[in-house]
């Protein structure tokens, strides 16, 4: 059990500081992995850290009001869908599985369509290995929800 | 009996040994390894998918099968963690907590 809402005015500040810039720096991994080190799955560990930092220094109680594991649970599966929604879409516009180039993205270009796909392919891995996290935390602190 | 798996452990370092003195050349530009479908990646990652990150766009266009299966063993196991760990609110009776608690009598 989380102790309720950690009593010191220093945690409560960094921590409240330092969880915006963490995700901003995660949606920054997740956005830069055409061009640089990072994607789907360091980008989504980068959210549920800032999460579970939001778990600790709040207590269950009021972080589970802010962010409820449900809705963990609900953004994993929905990140695991969209993978496999841009793998079976194109199957429907006459390409194979996972074939991004036939995504029904009529207003791109053929090889713009492709980085488009693994855009939304990464979006999804850092969906549900956000969520997977949030919610392996949550069940080991073994709290009711 | 000690010696004997002792010598056969040492049989197979041996034997391991010989084998890596087959083995290509660490970063050997020659190696089927790296001649097989690397420089077609390296080379094409551009053209196809306009992505200047090649690991990108292996791990996630060409290769991206397997991504999908490693995003569905994350998820598996988070499902697993729930469902052995979670704690259901006292309640919601269902049959599997009745059927718990009268173990535990």
């Amino acid at each position: 059990m989380i102790k309720q809402h950690y009593q010191s005015i220093v945690i409560q500040t960094i921590c409240s500081l330092l969880i915006p810039f963490i995700q901003l720096f995660a949606l920054y991994v997740i956005i830069h992995g055409h061009y640089g080190p990072g994607g789907g799955f360091q980008g989504g560990v980068l959210l549920a850290v800032s999460i579970i930092l939001q778990r600790l220094y709040l207590g269950s109680k009021i972080s589970y009001q802010r962010f409820s594991p449900k809705l963990a649970l609900a953004l994993a599966a929905t990140g695991l869908l969209i993978y496999g929604l841009a793998g079976i879409i194109p199957m429907i516009f006459g390409g194979s599985f996972l074939d991004y180039g036939n995504l029904p993205l009529f207003w791109v270009h053929d090889a713009e369509r492709r980085a488009l796909g693994i855009l939304i392919v990464e979006i999804g891995i850092g969906l549900a290995v956000f969520g997977t996290l949030v919610l392996i935390f949550d069940s080991l602190v073994g709290e009711r929800w | 009996m000690r010696w004997l798996k002792a010598f056969i452990m040492l049989l197979f370092v041996a034997l391991m040994l010989y084998a890596t003195s087959g083995l290509p050349d660490h970063a050997d530009p020659q190696a089927p390894a790296n001649t097989y479908v690397t420089p077609t990646y390296i080379e094409d990652t551009i053209k196809d998918t306009h992505t200047p990150n090649v690991v990108t766009s292996v791990l996630a266009d060409y290769r991206g099968y397997d991504t999908l299966g490693e995003t569905v063993v994350i998820f598996t196991a988070g499902l697993a963690c729930v469902l052995i760990l979670m704690k259901r609110k006292s309640n919601d009776k269902t049959t599997l907590s009745k059927h718990r608690h009268s173990d535990h009598m």
